[in-house]
């Protein structure tokens, strides 16, 4: 009882982060699901939520700032969308990625540049940056709602995703995206939406995971983002429920790796578990596995 | 008879060839001789010959082979620790290892020695992770090599192997040159390997293996070994590079060999034109002369005309980060393309030139006759 | 009696639960002209890939010249879905990769033409070239290997002149006309030396005035290069014409084989793909 005691800090955060990450994951496994695409910028996006947030509270009270990062941010997903990758949906795929990449460079030194490189603190949102008390740990009340609002969006995403005419759509361009095309669908609006959500659940995640770790830099998004995306290779690439437990099992054992004193190896952990996905999995748990046509 | 003419030709202008390049050196030389060696001229060109180097072996990874490799910066650390960690004479190490009481290593390698150990590190490293990972699609094998290179930073800056890598403190005191010819020699012989490589029969078979993987192995090539090679070889001259870095730098740390950097150099790849050798070497002093030295204005706050201060450190950056932006959005092929600078490339494009001139003069010709 | 050039056992090709090709067995001997036919979706290249090693087989053997070059049998996941039949018959597991299997002198060609596009006609054939080679890497970079690399070139010259593909040599191999890019994919496969070649829908999107000069081609390099040929093809013209003998392939399994009289008068093979009509001489 002892042990769990001690660990119990580690594993609640654990569970908080992993819900955090999960919502950034879910953007990355959809986008990809649909485009093929590693959204390198998603990230960034998460970052940019925080510093949005950060300006906004600094001339609008909370009940308008909240609203209004979530929308900004939106707003951002679908602007790189349009910028960065609808140009090049024809090209290979290798320029497709560097723009991601060359897109994640751009937003951070944009944050560089307005933030001086100087760590910004995100504002404390009153209620669920309160600390309580579970079962003898002292943490903080994000910690818990997390995962349940994880869940929550989690479930009713899956739920749009089945039963509306757009979720059908959807998942018709994932599944093959020129006959999707051909079919009559129309693929721009499929794709935006696409990232609509994946930063509108971005955004959510940042407003949760900065309420955890109130310290907002350029980079800050660099990490969080590669986790996320092992995440929803781990689960399975275009598979949601995969990506969210690939998120909370890369919190929770990173949070362990931390308790266990090997700090500096709680991010290499994630790798390791991505090495090991790509030799021994490569489809995922949830994956499906894709023969190529010679 | 043609075959004879043809042979002349290539001749002539493998001549020309030469004689730039010992006019490029004889150039540096003088430089040398002549500017203040302060002189930020002598930064721009040692560190484009550093990043012309590893641009370069990415480009053979990734422009020759197809292999999208994002690990550029986890050979560069290999290479630049080995370098350092072999070359810090005896009478420092105390001072260098000071919390790690005099490092594990109680001996040193001759420079040279040293700097080709930096690549068969980086090599041997490259090997092992190549195994598990190089069948992989071009997506995932950029996430797995990302991976690696983090993995391997972190292990470097672990305070357990301080002893050897001295964990999260800079490694200084070991020999450095400060002559840019030695950096443009050691990278100019680097880069006419990679380029004898990309002409021979093997060269070739990494094309193929680009184009049509699937072609090229039912035409007899080992996909496996072939990529392997081809990772391999990238990551030795990566590993040279990072060496050269921590000359130029004259102190090393793990922590800046962050993927940020492997982008830094997969832009310059993309700029230069992804499957360009000479691309890659003037997109690389392109933006080294960009970011470290013509661009500097734009951080200046002091030269701001309107009262926003729009010039102010960072602004550079994301000058930049647009520049490329556009780069990627609209000039895919990026300076050279696909194709090499060559002296007959540039009298084909002067004779094209004289063709559109005169063409344009018999029209104004033409219509003023008409008139 | 002569072994077979190439020989197929029980060969079943089954992916999750479709199955591609269902207990094919067949031979082809040295110097025949063999053609496998059927409607689309058949098989057919799936078969093909089995013989030259993209496909592991879920069950079954392949042989060239006698020597036993793949099998394999229902394993893993295969284990429970396995549908065919002769499961227990197969003991081993030979899976090379597609470049071995050119090594022991099968080459192919493709359905959808493979050249390589940022190349030319010479070096697409050139590069063929490169799995006989003697030299390593360090050889070939210091130029250490210039005999071979000038033997491999003459080689290489001599082949596009037979073939009539010299004049455009230094061109890019994509701005040829597109019978000539098959022509050139099939170079570059004789370019391996082999002594079977698999040709896959060799006269694809030809007209007939063009099928009538590739009836002959084939049968000129079989002569003048002692080949042995397996085609898959659809121009039916070109395939009674041309074969020794034929297979017929429907949903994966072997319905009909014969000569060509034997298979044009087989009643499935008329009603599942041949149709009823004078199409067919």
């Amino acid at each position: 009882m002892n042990a769990l005691q001690n660990n119990l800090p580690y594993i609640l955060a654990g569970i908080s982060t992993g819900g955090q990450y999960a919502l950034i994951a879910i953007g990355y496994t959809m986008v990809y699901g649909i485009l093929r695409l590693i959204n390198f910028a998603h990230g960034d996006v998460f970052m940019a939520a925080g510093l949005i947030m950060i300006s906004a509270y600094g001339f609008m009270p909370l009940w308008v700032s909240i609203p209004f990062t979530i929308i900004l941010t939106v707003l951002l997903g679908f602007a790189v969308e349009r910028v960065a990758y609808k140009p090049l949906r024809t090209a290979p795929r290798m320029s497709i990625m560097i723009s991601a990449i060359g897109m994640s460079y751009l937003l951070q030194n944009l944050a560089l540049y307005f933030t001086g490189g100087l760590l910004k603190k995100y504002p404390t949102i009153p209620w669920i940056s309160d600390s309580i008390t579970i079962a003898g740990a002292i943490t903080k009340r994000v910690t818990v709602i997390t995962p349940f609002l994880t869940i929550l969006l989690v479930v009713a995403l899956v739920l749009l995703i089945n039963h509306t005419k757009i979720g059908m759509a959807m998942r018709a361009v994932s599944k093959d995206f020129e006959t999707a095309q051909l079919m009559g669908i129309k693929i721009d609006s499929v794709i935006s939406t696409t990232f609509i959500i994946g930063s509108f659940l971005a955004a959510v995640g940042s407003i949760l995971f900065f309420s955890n770790y109130p310290g907002v830099t350029p980079t800050v998004g660099g990490m969080p983002g590669l986790k996320a995306f092992v995440a929803a290779v781990f689960g399975g690439i275009g598979s949601i429920p995969g990506a969210v437990i690939g998120a909370f099992l890369i919190g929770i054992c990173e949070n362990i790796i931390k308790g266990v004193g090997l700090t500096t190896f709680s991010d290499a952990f994630t790798f390791v578990l991505l090495i090991a996905v790509l030799m021994f999995m490569p489809t995922g748990i949830f994956g499906e596995k894709v023969t190529d046509k010679v | 008879m043609e075959n004879k003419l043809t042979f002349i030709k290539e001749k002539k202008y493998q001549l020309v060839a030469w004689a730039f390049l010992a006019a490029l050196f004889i150039a540096i030389a003088v430089l040398e001789a002549v500017v203040p060696p302060t002189s930020i001229l002598f930064t721009v060109l040692k560190k484009g010959a550093i990043y012309a180097l590893v641009a370069v072996s990415m480009n053979l990874l990734n422009g020759f082979t197809g292999l999208f490799s994002l690990g550029q910066a986890g050979f560069m650390l290999l290479g630049a620790y080995t370098y350092a960690i072999f070359t810090i004479p005896l009478s420092a190490r105390e001072q260098v290892y000071q919390y790690f009481n005099g490092g594990a290593i109680h001996f040193t390698l001759p420079v040279f020695v040293a700097l080709i150990l930096a690549g068969l590190v980086a090599a041997l490293f490259a090997y092992l992770i190549g195994l598990p990972v190089l069948h992989l699609k071009s997506d995932y094998l950029a996430i797995a090599t990302l991976g690696f290179a983090e993995i391997i930073r972190a292990i470097f800056q672990w305070d357990k192997l301080g002893v050897i890598t001295n964990g999260s403190n800079l490694l200084r005191k070991y020999p450095v040159f400060r002559s840019t010819l030695f950096y443009f020699t050691v990278s100019g012989i680097c880069i006419a390997l990679i380029l004898l490589l990309i002409n021979s029969t093997y060269g070739r078979a990494f094309k193929a293996i680009r184009d049509d993987e699937v072609a090229a192995e039912a035409m007899g090539i080992n996909l496996a070994r072939h990529k392997q090679l081809s990772f391999t070889i990238s990551s030795f001259f990566a590993g040279i590079s990072g060496a050269l870095l921590a000359m130029f730098q004259t102190t090393i740390q793990a922590s800046q060999f962050k993927s940020a950097m492997t982008y830094e150099i997969l832009l310059i790849v993309v700029i230069g034109g992804i499957g360009s050798v000479t691309g890659s070497c003037i997109a690389s002093f392109l933006f080294i002369a960009c970011s470290e030295w013509w661009l500097r204005f734009l951080d200046n706050a002091n030269l701001n005309i309107t009262p926003i201060q729009i010039l102010r450190p960072g602004f550079r950056k994301v000058v930049f980060s647009v520049v490329i932006m556009l780069i990627v959005l609209f000039y895919q092929k990026g300076i050279m393309g696909e194709h090499e600078f060559s002296v007959a490339g540039i009298i084909k494009k002067l004779k094209g030139c004289k063709k559109a001139f005169r063409d344009l003069k018999l029209k104004f010709k033409k219509e003023g006759l008409e008139e | 009696m002569a072994e077979h050039v190439l020989e197929m056992k029980n060969v079943t090709m089954q992916f999750g639960g479709v199955v591609a090709v269902n207990n094919l067995s067949l031979e082809v001997n040295k110097g025949e002209i063999v053609s496998l036919i059927g409607p689309n979706g058949a098989g057919k290249t799936t078969a093909f890939n089995v013989v030259t090693g993209v496909y592991a087989p879920t069950n079954g053997a392949v042989y060239f010249n006698g020597n036993h070059i793949v099998e394999n049998y229902p394993r893993g996941k295969m284990k429970k879905l396995y549908a065919g039949t002769n499961r227990g018959d197969y003991t081993k597991h030979i899976e090379p990769t597609p470049d071995v299997i050119t090594k022991l002198g099968i080459a192919r060609t493709f359905q959808n033409i493979r050249l390589w596009k940022s190349q030319t006609v010479f070096t697409n054939v050139l590069i063929a070239k490169h799995m006989r080679r003697t030299s390593n890497i360090f050889t070939a970079t210091f130029r250490l290997n210039r005999k071979e690399e000038k033997k491999q070139r003459e080689e290489t010259a001599e082949l596009l002149k037979i073939l009539g593909l010299y004049d455009v040599k230094d061109e890019l191999c994509t701005s040829l006309p597109y019978g000539l890019q098959r022509r050139l994919e099939i170079a570059r496969a004789l370019a391996t030396n082999p002594s079977l070649l698999l040709l896959d829908e060799p006269a694809a999107g030809m007209n007939p005035q063009e099928t009538a000069e590739l009836t002959d081609f084939i049968r000129k390099i079989r002569d003048d290069f002692h080949l042995t040929v397996f085609m898959i093809e659809h121009h039916m013209d070109l395939v009674m014409d041309i074969s020794d003998r034929i297979y017929v392939l429907n949903f994966g399994a072997l319905i009909a084989k014969g000569t060509p009289e034997e298979i044009q008068n087989n009643p499935e093979v008329i009603s599942a793909y041949l149709g009823e009509s004078n199409d067919v001489r």
